[in-house]
């Protein structure tokens, strides 16, 4: 590897030989045995980019040189050598290679995968050879007639290689120049990963110029003119690149000014350009080949007859230099005229040409005699944003990462630019319609919002989720099968289940005598992560639910496809729908909106619609059938069974019989179990009935009944508390500070009771309600380094807990930190109380003997699982914020509910 | 938990024999360790008139928990044992059972060292137990203890006082009174606790049938309800309760396997909705099915929503489709149709006809392209309406297959099922279930959306009024349809409403192909 180098475009160093390879090909090794293959490989390349024809017979045969195995051993080879080109990767081919045969399989290979094959000759005298394998003992009994019909073989060969189809011959002959031959790895034309812009990326002009020049001065270029006021160039003040997505010229009224305006931009390396089918169709037309002078071609040709013919030799040079398609940005990006699938990105290939070029098709044609396009991009899966023009639509729109910029310039449509990293949408109207459309154009622009309906390889299987805040998490298959009965049968719709809450771990196990969690240890686990703020919040008393309000019903059908007349969605932790009722569900969200609307968020946060994370009290009404069934059958039958067996044993003790110990166990027991009833109680309270009062003003009867009575809309009892706004239009607001968060939720809680306040004034077209279902989350902000400030939070615990609460969380108050070591911090713990604990752990955990035993508990992994579902569900609010598509958030979200399911084995 | 036995006696027979028989002293509190916790047994009272024996067993919650090992395989066999919170402290199981079993071994194999002739003579006998968790409440103890001779008080427990309208929960008091033999009282109680309860704290296995057979001698062979007591005290191992119940020489009782309502696992299930006799209807929808597979001519078929695989099993028998694939959401059901079709002891050729894999409708399965047809039987009902368009796309959009057939229920003759309450759907888990009309409407437009053609049959006795009870829709894919295919496009999915296929083609461009795409100016020329 010692004389490997990259230079940009190859430039070959002078005085040594040096053998040009593009960075990603497969490098074909011809020569007879002998000639010196295998060390000149160990020489340039690295031992796993080579595979050798020898090491392959060993494998299958367990002798490198049993020939009866070569058939298997190249199947391997092949094999092997496949798997690499589809990840990318350079492989040189170390065998005789001196059949036509054995190099065509080889070239067959290369094209499959889209990478150049490449060949280089080891040309070497027959004695050299000879004398080489005679030095072996494994090959001195090689006849010699087999190296000569090798160099035979290899002279047949020289003069077709090209023709064979190898992209680069190179012949070394003689041993002296092999010896002192060097390597120098090329980078692909299409490869500019390391141009990271920011770019503004063009649809297709047509010949557009003078869209072209407002477009661009809207981006913030200068354009600057030649003596007759001509464009030739345009400049951003903050080196921004434009780049072209080709289709600069045909049908519209001055393609030769568009192209003296780009090829002045890219000469001056402010802009980057890929051909159009139209500048292809040109360049042969200027090539002097026959093409028809359709498609608007013959405008072109009309108008370039008045430019001089050096501008015409420009032009066609120009042409001839474009490159398929670009990779930038690191790989971010992709840009070419009609679309790349991903396979694709970086190859190069007589196929990937044309599919950049003219896109991939089905081979029908439609009503007006045009080729049906294949939507390529609703399968497109690729980490790589894909830019492209090509197809006229009403307005770009992303799908699955992928956007077409053609919006119709020349058929009177608009002409649009990309804003990249920003991915900001500019566009500029057609002044006029300057060429009439074959057919209108498409009414719906491919995909959407949604992108393509979401398909099962996007979440069954191993899977592997890259995640912005924790790289790279892995979701096991048996937990994806599970998840995907729960998803299937159970969950709300995909399109309105945008996040899915984190397990939550428990703070570390408490030693506090009678106590199995205590905030102590919370406090002191923050502090050791050098966190100073907390924010205890008080746990409440219901069931976690994910919020999606909206404006109105018509936003949330709109942006969500939420049901009829719902403005929004309200999911339970698992994604289930939470309230079965959906009159009850549009009561409660359309009470929720008013409160945002009052509080003056819609405006504030530019949205029309909100994640919320919330609690939704009471706990009974989504688990009564957990209650009932588990926890008050588990009270009836203590109930029933202690007075009797009380009883018993103090009849017992009366006669005399010595049962005073377990008789006092026994009482114990009972008031454990009395208390553990107590605990559950608290969680159960009746709700309103939906059926009554809504919609519509209070009836005169109503009306007459004392003020503060009147106009239940059947929630009373359901409480519903916000404790943080997950995400809103175009952003994640999981990452603000919870201070913050709560002020903004306050802001509501307090719209709602205003607007209570007001009941009795006829004020205000909507009559607001007596009742009152936003609920305010108590709280307490701690410094983990002062004493007295960590006290003051255990005492609010122990009065929150002794009151009947639930227990409080305690998080970050900047919500979203990292340790020292760079990993994430725990984005809360729970502390839960002692009496609230007995629903956890049983009536009788607080024993001496049963706390002992069950401070053996292992928070390891529950603290691991809680950071990976917390970094997914991060990762669904970004890529939602982000506009990414809706599989690429449903695999965040589908995640969560695969990592927090018991796994099932798929296979039967 | 908890339970005393008392009986009554005067001067010449004293009711303190009671501590011979049971071997316990009455002035004595004695204490017994068992495999989940301690056993109690004490006297509350003990007079020549009145003797009370009481057993208090005190389970260890917290080891129950965590010698379970938790939930699923390898854990406890009743769910219930995973959780912190059980009633098994409380309430009388199988863990009182084997107590009782332990401690009163030898009363309960009508043995008394000291007094033989003591356990041959009937007792007054009132044993109380003030928890029993019964699975089938009051009446099925009445049923259960009556026929022995037993007076039964078996009063339900209510859930919780705070909260009337949560009404009873599934435990009652129960107090027995009759004249038996202690030993018959003890082994009675040894199988019909659990069995009431209808769950068992360790793994059956097959010598539990000797236990039943056991402790069942002299009363269990001539009790009306054995084969309810067969099934559930051997945990509703089928092959074990046939056994024991041939054992019993009940072989006329065995062939009626199955008719015992299970619990309703609905993922695994299709034959709860409507079987009636004579022939179920499970069968006339399989018999319509495979007909209009094979009048389509279908050769590859899908299952999709396969369950347990029963029309897998019927495609099988007919060598005319040769690729029969079974998919289903839920890897229970999976398993139980490899299980029931068994696939691992099927010849090579055969198995090689058919596949079952999981698979889901909400999403598009590039799998499921490319079949002559798709059966969609009784599965669309399972779908909440608003996810149904998912579905539609996922099968006659992105899947194509040539032929689809769907059946569902029909709502109109609902009224005709007796058993069924007014207004009730067919099936827990079914989102909805159609008339006539609606199925029809929802047919016509899948069809029209997707290219297919539709025809209706009816399934079962097609009533005059309220039409058939399971209503098939037939659809074909038009030969001339070009539109839809694995290509088609997604609006129809995103929306119902949306129907252009028009984001497929090309807007007017060039209509020429690449002429000569190898020529690549710079690439090509790379050297």
């Amino acid at each position: 590897m010692s004389t490997t180098t990259i230079t940009p475009h190859g430039a070959p160093e002078a005085g040594v030989r040096t053998l040009a390879v593009p960075d990603l090909s497969l490098v074909v090794l011809v020569g007879a045995t002998g000639s010196g293959k295998s060390t000149f490989a160990v020489r340039h390349f690295a031992p796993t980019e080579t595979l050798s024809s020898d090491v392959c017979r060993g494998l299958v045969s367990d002798d490198t040189n049993d020939q009866a195995a070569t058939a298997d051993a190249f199947d391997v080879l092949h094999y092997i050598a496949g798997k690499r080109l589809a990840a990318g990767r350079l492989t040189v081919v170390d065998a005789t290679n001196v059949q036509p045969e054995a190099r065509k399989a080889l070239i067959r290979l290369a094209r499959e995968h889209d990478v150049l094959p490449v060949a280089i000759v080891l040309d070497v005298p027959e004695e050299v050879c000879a004398a080489r394998n005679a030095a072996r003992p494994d090959r001195a009994a090689l006849p010699r007639r087999v190296i000569q019909r090798h160099q035979r073989e290899l002279r047949r060969s020289l003069r077709h290689l090209e023709r064979e189809g190898f992209r680069k011959v190179h012949v070394l002959r003689g041993a002296e120049e092999i010896e002192a031959a060097g390597i120098v790895r090329e980078r692909r034309f299409n490869d500019l990963r390391h141009l990271t812009g920011p770019f503004d990326i063009v649809g297709d002009v047509h010949g557009c110029r003078a869209e072209l020049e407002s477009l661009l001065g809207r981006l913030g270029y200068a354009i600057e003119r030649d003596d007759r006021g001509r464009p030739v160039d345009a400049v951003h003040p903050a080196g921004r690149t434009a780049v072209f997505v080709g289709d600069l010229v045909d049908r519209g009224p001055d393609s030769p000014g568009v192209l003296r305006l780009v090829m002045g931009m890219v000469e001056a390396g402010h802009a980057l350009c890929v051909p159009g089918n139209h500048e292809n169709k040109l360049g042969r037309h200027l090539a002097g080949r026959t093409v028809r002078h359709t498609h608007g071609l013959a405008e072109t040709i009309e108008q370039l007859e008045a430019e001089d013919p050096e501008f015409r030799e420009r032009a066609h040079a120009f042409i001839r230099s474009l490159v398929s398609h670009y990779v930038l940005d690191g790989g971010a990006l992709v840009v070419c005229h009609a679309g790349l699938p991903e396979k694709y990105h970086g190859r190069t290939s007589g196929r990937v040409r044309s599919h950049a070029l003219y896109g991939d098709t089905t081979g029908e044609t439609d009503e007006f005699g045009l080729p049906v396009r294949y939507p390529w991009a609703e399968d497109y899966r690729g980490r790589a944003a894909v830019v492209y023009g090509h197809t006229p639509v009403p307005s770009a729109t992303w799908l699955n990462n992928t956007i077409c910029l053609d919006t119709g310039a020349v058929f009177g449509g608009k002409l649009t630019a990309l804003r990249w990293p920003e991915r900001e949408l500019v566009d500029v109207p057609a002044e006029r319609v300057w060429y009439e459309p074959a057919r209108p154009l498409a009414q719906d622009a491919p995909g959407g919002t949604d992108g393509r309906p979401l398909d099962l390889a996007d979440v069954t299987g191993r899977r592997v989720v890259e995640t912005r805040h924790m790289g790279r998490l892995a979701v096991k298959e048996e937990n994806a099968a599970a998840a995907l009965e729960v998803m299937s049968r159970f969950a709300a719709d995909p399109r309105h289940l945008l996040y899915l809450p984190p397990t939550m771990a428990p703070c570390a196990t408490s030693r506090e005598d009678g106590y199995l969690e205590h905030p102590a240890e919370a406090f002191a686990a923050y502090r050791a992560d050098g966190v100073r703020q907390v924010v205890c919040q008080e746990k409440h008393m219901g069931s976690r639910a994910v919020v999606l309000v909206c404006r109105d019903a018509e936003t949330a059908r709109e942006r969500f496809h939420t049901p009829e007349g719902v403005p929004g969605a309200i999911v339970t932790r698992t994604g289930r729908p939470f309230l079965d009722d959906p009159e009850t569900a549009r009561r409660l969200l359309t009470r929720v909106a008013e409160s945002v609307e009052g509080a003056g968020l819609w405006q504030e946060l530019g949205t029309d619609w909100l994640l919320l994370d919330a609690e939704l009290m009471p706990w009974s009404l989504k688990a009564g059938g957990l209650l009932r069934h588990q926890y008050a059958a588990v009270g009836a039958a203590s109930r029933g069974v202690f007075p009797a067996a009380l009883a018993a044993l103090e009849s017992a003790a009366a006669r005399g019989v010595d049962v005073e110990g377990l008789l006092g166990h026994q009482r114990d027991r009972a008031a454990d179990a009395t208390a553990f009833a107590e605990a559950y109680g608290r969680y159960c309270w009746p709700v309103g009935d939906p059926s009554r009062g809504w919609p519509g003003e209070p009836s005169p009867d109503e009306l007459s009944r004392p003020a503060g009575t009147r106009r239940t809309d059947g929630l009373d009892g359901i409480r519903l508390a916000p404790f943080q706004i997950l995400a809103a239009e175009g952003r994640s607001l999981a990452r603000l500070p919870h201070d913050g968060q709560l002020a903004l939720i306050d802001r509501m809680i307090e719209a709602e009771e205003l607007a209570a306040a007001l009941t009795n004034q006829p004020c205000g077209y909507r009559r607001p309600w007596t009742n009152r279902v936003l609920a305010p989350t108590r709280r307490l902000v701690v410094d983990t380094e002062d004493e007295a400030s960590v006290a003051a939070g255990v005492r609010w615990w122990l009065d929150l807990t002794a009151a009947g609460g639930e227990g409080m969380v305690v998080k970050p108050l900047q919500a979203y930190l990292r340790t020292e070591g760079g990993g994430l911090v725990q984005p809360g713990v729970k502390c839960r109380g002692r009496e609230y604990l007995r629903i956890v752990y049983g009536p009788e955990y607080t024993r001496p003997d049963n706390l002992a035993r069950l401070r053996n508990r292992h928070l390891g992994h529950k603290r691991s699982l809680a950071l990976r579902e917390y970094a997914l569900g991060l990762e669904a609010l970004d890529r939602l914020a982000d506009g990414e598509p809706l599989w690429r958030v449903h695999e965040a979200v589908f995640a969560v509910l695969a990592l927090e399911s018991e796994p099932v084995d798929p296979r039967l | 938990m908890f339970l005393t036995i008392t009986t009554t006696g005067h001067d010449d027979v004293p009711a303190t024999d009671l501590g011979f028989l049971l071997h316990k002293h009455p002035g004595r509190a004695q204490r017994f360790s068992t495999s989940h916790g301690t056993a109690h047994v004490f006297y509350p009272e003990a007079t020549a008139e009145r003797c009370t024996a009481a057993l208090l067993l005190e389970v260890d919650p917290v080891a129950l928990v965590r010698r379970g090992g938790g939930k699923g395989r390898g854990g406890a066999p009743d769910a219930a044992l995973a959780q912190y919170v059980n009633d098994r402290p409380y309430a009388a199981s199988s863990l009182l059972a084997v107590a009782l079993g332990g401690v009163f071994s030898s009363a309960m194999k009508g043995k008394c060292a000291a007094r033989p002739e003591l356990a041959e003579r009937r007792l007054p006998l009132r044993i109380e137990l003030p928890v029993v968790p019964a699975r089938g409440g009051a009446a099925l103890v009445e049923r259960l203890f009556a026929p022995l001779g037993w007076t039964v008080t078996a009063r339900p427990l209510p859930l919780d006082e705070r909260f009337p309208e949560w009404g009873d929960s599934r435990y009652v008091a129960l107090v027995l009174e009759g004249e038996q033999l202690l030993a018959d009282a003890l082994r009675q109680l040894y199988v019909l606790l659990p069995v009431l309860d209808d769950a068992k704290h360790y793994w059956v296995a097959p010598d539990e049938v000797d236990k039943l057979l056991r402790s069942g001698e002299g009363w269990l062979a001539a009790h009306p309800e054995r084969r309810l007591i067969a099934d559930r005290f051997l945990a509703r191992r089928r092959s074990l309760a046939r056994d024991a119940l041939d054992r019993l020489a009940l072989a006329r009782l065995a062939e009626a396997e199955g008719a015992e309502p299970e619990e309703l696992d609905n993922a695994v299930d299709e034959t709860v909705d409507t079987e009636e006799k004579p022939v179920p209807l499970a069968v006339r929808r399989r018999e319509a099915i495979v007909g209009a597979l094979r009048a389509a001519d279908a050769a590859r078929v899908l299952d999709l929503g396969c369950g347990q695989g029963q029309l897998v099993g019927e495609l099988l028998k007919d060598t005319r489709f040769t690729e029969i694939v079974g998919v289903d959401v839920s890897v229970r059901a999976l398993r139980e149709a490899s299980r029931r079709l068994r696939l691992d002891r099927m010849h090579e050729r055969q198995a090689a006809r058919v596949r079952l894999f999981q698979g889901s409708l909400a999403y598009t399965d590039r799998r499921l392209a490319g079949y002559d047809a798709a059966v969609l039987s009784e599965v669309v009902e399972h779908v909440d309406l608003a996810r149904l368009p998912a579905l539609e796309h996922a099968v006659f959009g992105a899947a194509h297959p040539g032929t689809v057939v769907v059946t569902t229920p029909n709502v109109e003759y609902n009224v005709r099922w007796e058993s069924l309450p007014a207004g009730h759907v067919r099936h827990a888990d079914h989102r909805f279930e159609w008339t006539r009309q609606e199925f029809r409407g929802w047919a016509g437009a899948v069809a029209e959306r997707y290219g297919y053609t539709v025809e209706f049959r009816p399934v079962g006795p097609d009533d005059p009024e309220v039409g058939p009870p399971t209503q098939m829709a037939v659809f074909r894919r038009d030969a001339s349809a070009a539109s839809g295919g694995p290509a088609s496009n997604s609006a129809a999915s995103n929306s119902a409403a949306s129907d252009s296929p028009a984001s497929n083609h090309a807007a007017p461009n060039p209509g020429e192909t690449p002429a000569d795409p190898d020529t690549t100016p710079k690439e090509a020329k790379a050297a």
